[in-house]
């Protein structure tokens, strides 16, 4: 795997970010920055505030504290929650994927594999229905779909398959950077291996920045080339995912790591 | 040959003129009049007015009488008369705690001062068809004591004495409500999400049936609130409005209202102390049916207020504020008898066209087929 | 009377000049004027009871009221035809309350309101036509939620549209929206015409006439002003087509314009006739006739008038 990429400035940086739910801590203080095509993983058990910090630098939940810039196409630096909405919704449908856990939560389940993939192009303007689903075929190709699938509904599909239509449906506008959330959660085993077998070479190909939130080291392992771990809404360790995972230095990373098979 | 069919201004004339004899009825029998609708039928007419949200009795019965009966075709007349009336101003907030209440009960005290006043209820009557009323028989005289006149402590203020129930007037305590008047959706667009205020007047003119419906859900575990009858009150307030000529207050009348007070599940956080939370009723003349689903409608659509999840149909505020209005819903339902043959001539036109291109499709496959076959023979 | 009901009758207030108060009619028109200057965008406005049920033209009703003044001619017509019942209770409505001259004409009328047609004839400057909208909303079908749905028109999130259309290309081979059938206002807002046929959508184009849409029940205003650029949505490659119809109208031969189907027995016997009567009239005046239009049929129509 290639490390991160020499790029002179981060796509996306985080800094102090904080968010409180009354008086419970969601997450706090968190610092990182992600660079062009790098994956980073955030990792923890449930509860340690992982996915609030992804819904917060992905502008689904705003934050209490802090701020999240992000590196627009044209290069300059913008603060998301200084952005209009507008601007907002037009970055996450266009720059921006977001992967669900439960790809339900990310498809239109009523809706043809053919159209989901194909809303995102509609939404920025393409009006050529050929083009809009050869392309939509050429990407459920990408993501080992069988395209004579192409006008079935993600109903009929298996859990695996969803998934994987999510991730075509979320790539298809060329975005730069996708979050997301347990992107293996429900599948099975042997599911799971293919899914990110597959992630893992479109991210490399596309030369994506990903963010993936993670219980399971194995993902991180695989995907990722830095890691976060967080406990209690914190982070407590950070750096290069091997060096973490092989050489854990906070005594919880320690305890995460003895406490799973060696992959 | 063909004439198109002409004549619907006779036609409706004609259908108007039988519907005028039928309302009639037998012209041997003397037409009802108002006078008992208003005393006879009080709670149908009561329930006009609460739905069309205006106080008249008489032209409420009216609208009954000339409805044949029919709730919602009455609620309808009733409101289109109203919409026409000018408005002079607001009244000040009426005064339920100076009700002189003709009922009075609380499910959350045994006792209490004043006592529980059952008052001219259906409650505990046994449900059995009397022969009696259907002559004209005597009936006889209400037995009425004297009471002292003073006004029946409201359930609710002793708990908030206590306060361990939130404010009336909002999370920040006793302060007073803001000058500006009340919301009036008859008046000013409807806006989602919407203020209580325009909320409680929409539930206050939904379809009682409606509110009854999404009140039981709640109950049944459809967005629980875990209510208790504060307390349910029936009975006169004075309705006085503040003329600033005079510089003073003007009594306009008395109208009868009925009032439910729902204490529901405490709510709190580190901030705010546990406390119980409200939900309100206030409709005109007697019907608690509908004060209580209102109350418990109410309570159910402040969900967000007390960071409950929306998952169940009475907590989505603008499900049930978009169909609880009986006089819209029966307008858009029975729209659907007027004509539509336009439209339906485009999709007849439709799926003829795609009925042609499937059996075109088909009858290619068929010889498709046969050729094939042809050919391996 | 009996002295009660003289009471009662005494004790109502009479109605003003086209039904509505003065004030009221204000509002309508400052929505009518929000609507006009931003096409196609729907403005919230307090829409009023009306003495005829919701989801009958209440709002159609609201703005014509709203706009009439003494000197208009009035005509109101329902799928087409000034004689469906209906726009016989309308019209009949506006005499009553106030007074107006009413027309079939379309060319005579000021003021057209109108349900489920636009006229065949082109409108002219001097005319205002007032559509009876049911669901305003183009995009309701596809997000019930009021709140996003203003959202989505604010942000012009449109992409949904397309799926729509997408999918029926998909599933039928061609767009399969037959009738209310969605168009971008001066590439702006995406607006639904109410459910006319889209036979009728290129009239709705740099149409001289002034066109006004109240949504009554759903208390919603909105307009297009005179020569406003209409867009039906389409793919580039499956552009937008209107109904053909195979034969020409029945009684007065025209082609090019809207049929309807009328059945003739139960054994399958039909014709074509078309749906805007004063349109077929007027051809027939001039001497059209078509195949089963008998000049003695022509006569008893006329004289059932």
């Amino acid at each position: 795997m290639s490390g991160p990429r020499e790029d002179d400035q981060p796509l996306l940086s985080v800094r102090g970010l904080g968010k409180r739910y009354g008086d419970r801590v969601g997450c706090r203080d968190v610092s990182f920055d992600v660079w062009p095509g790098e994956v980073l993983a955030i990792v923890g058990e449930s509860g340690s505030g992982k996915t609030t910090l992804l819904n917060c630098i992905s502008t689904r939940l705003e934050p209490t504290t802090g701020a999240v810039r992000y590196r627009l196409r044209d290069g300059q630096e913008r603060d998301l929650y200084e952005m209009s909405e507008a601007e907002r919704r037009l970055l996450m449908r266009t720059d921006w994927g977001f992967v669900h856990q439960n790809p339900a939560d990310g498809l239109r389940m009523s809706v043809s594999a053919g159209a989901n993939v194909g809303e995102r192009l509609m939404a920025v303007g393409q009006r050529h229905y050929g083009n809009i689903r050869g392309t939509a075929a050429n990407w459920l190709e990408r993501v080992e779909i069988a395209e004579d699938r192409i006008d079935d509904r993600p109903r009929d599909f298996s859990g695996g398959m969803r998934q994987r239509l999510q991730i075509a449906r979320n790539l298809v506008t060329g975005p730069r950077l996708v979050f997301m959330d347990e992107p293996t959660g429900g599948l099975d085993v042997s599911v799971q291996a293919r899914l990110l077998d597959l992630v893992r070479g479109l991210v490399a190909d596309l030369g994506l920045a990903a963010i993936v939130v993670t219980h399971d080291l194995a993902v991180a392992r695989l995907l990722s080339h830095r890691m976060i771990v967080m406990k209690d809404g914190a982070v407590i360790e950070a750096g290069l995912t091997d060096r973490v995972l092989d050489d854990p230095q906070a005594p919880y990373t320690q305890l995460l790591v003895s406490s799973i098979l060696q992959v | 040959m063909y004439v198109a069919v002409k004549g619907g201004e006779a036609a409706i004339a004609n259908a108007h003129r039988l519907l005028g004899d039928r309302r009639r009825g037998n012209r041997d029998l003397p037409s009802i009049t108002l006078d008992q609708l208003v005393g006879q039928l009080s709670l149908a007419v009561d329930r006009v007015m609460a739905e069309a949200s205006l106080y008249a009795p008489h032209l409420a019965a009216l609208a009954v009488k000339q409805a044949r009966g029919d709730m919602i075709e009455a609620i309808f007349l009733l409101r289109a008369y109203r919409t026409t009336l000018p408005r002079f101003g607001a009244s000040l907030p009426v005064e339920t705690g100076e009700m002189v209440a003709e009922r009075r009960v609380s499910a959350t005290f045994k006792d209490l001062p004043g006592g529980q006043v059952l008052g001219p209820t259906f409650d505990y009557t046994h449900r059995l068809l009397d022969p009696e009323l259907a002559g004209d028989g005597e009936v006889d005289a209400a037995l009425v004591s004297e009471t002292d006149g003073d006004p029946l402590m409201r359930v609710t203020d002793i708990l908030a004495h206590e306060d361990i129930i939130e404010s009336s007037r909002g999370a920040a305590g006793d302060t007073p409500l803001p000058e500006e008047p009340s919301g009036d959706l008859t008046r000013e667009p409807l806006e989602f999400p919407m203020q209580r205020d325009q909320r409680l007047q929409a539930l206050a003119r939904g379809d009682e049936g409606f509110l009854l419906s999404l009140g039981y859900s709640t109950q049944r575990g459809y967005g629980r609130t875990h209510p208790f009858v504060g307390e349910i009150r029936m009975g006169e307030v004075e309705v006085e409005l503040d003329v600033p000529e005079l510089g003073f207050a003007v009594s306009l009348g008395t109208i009868k209202v009925t009032e439910c007070q729902m204490v529901t599940q405490f709510a709190g956080s580190a901030k705010a102390p546990p406390q119980f939370t409200r939900g309100y009723g206030l409709v005109f003349g007697q019907s608690e049916r509908k004060a209580m689903s209102m109350a418990l409608v109410d309570r159910a659509l402040r969900a967000d207020e007390f960071g409950e999840d929306r998952l169940a149909p009475a907590q989505d505020e603008e499900f049930v504020i978009s169909h609880s209005d009986n006089v819209q819903a029966t307008g858009f339902v029975e729209h659907l008898k007027l004509p539509h043959y336009v439209d339906f001539q485009a999709e007849l036109d439709l799926v003829r066209r795609m009925r042609g291109e499937f059996e075109a499709r088909e009858a290619a496959d068929l010889e498709t087929d046969n050729a094939s076959r042809e050919a391996a023979e | 009377m009996t002295g009660q009901a003289q009471d009662i009758a005494g004790g109502m207030a009479a109605y003003n000049f086209a039904y509505l108060d003065e004030q009221t009619k204000r509002m309508i028109r400052r929505a009518i004027l929000k609507g006009i200057a931003i096409p196609g965008y729907q403005v919230p406005f307090a829409s009023r009871e009306m003495p005829m049920p919701y989801g009958w033209g209440t709002g159609g009703v609201q703005v014509t009221a709203s706009i009439i003044g003494r000197d208009d001619t009035l005509k109101v017509i329902d799928q087409g035809a000034d004689d469906t019942t209906n726009a016989v209770s309308i019209r009949a409505f506006f005499q009553k309350v106030a007074d107006v001259a009413v027309t079939t004409r379309t060319r005579e009328a000021s003021v057209i309101q109108t349900r489920h047609r636009i006229p065949e004839e082109p409108l002219t400057a001097s005319q205002v036509l007032v559509y009876q909208v049911p669901i305003p909303e183009p995009l309701r079908f596809l997000e019930p939620r009021e709140t996003e749905t203003r959202k989505m028109h604010a942000l012009e999130e449109y992409g949904l549209m397309h799926v729509k259309l997408y999918e029926d290309i998909a599933r039928h081979g061609h767009i399969a929206t037959t009738y209310a059938y969605p168009v971008l206002v001066d590439d702006r807002y995406v607006m639904d015409p109410s459910p006319t046929p889209k036979f009728d959508n290129p009239k709705m184009d740099m149409c001289e006439a002034l066109q006004l849409f109240g949504a009554g029940r759903e208390k919603r205003i909105y307009a297009i002003p005179p020569y406003t650029r209409v867009v039906s949505l389409d793919f580039e490659d499956h552009p937008f087509e209107v109904q053909r119809f195979e034969e020409p109208c029945a009684l007065c031969a025209a082609r090019d314009v809207y049929l309807d189907e009328v059945i003739l027995d139960d054994k399958g016997g039909r014709m074509f006739v078309c749906s805007d009567t004063d349109h077929c009239e007027e051809r027939r005046a001039a001497g059209h006739r078509g195949h089963l239009a008998a000049e003695e049929a022509y006569a008893t129509t006329e004289a059932a008038q």
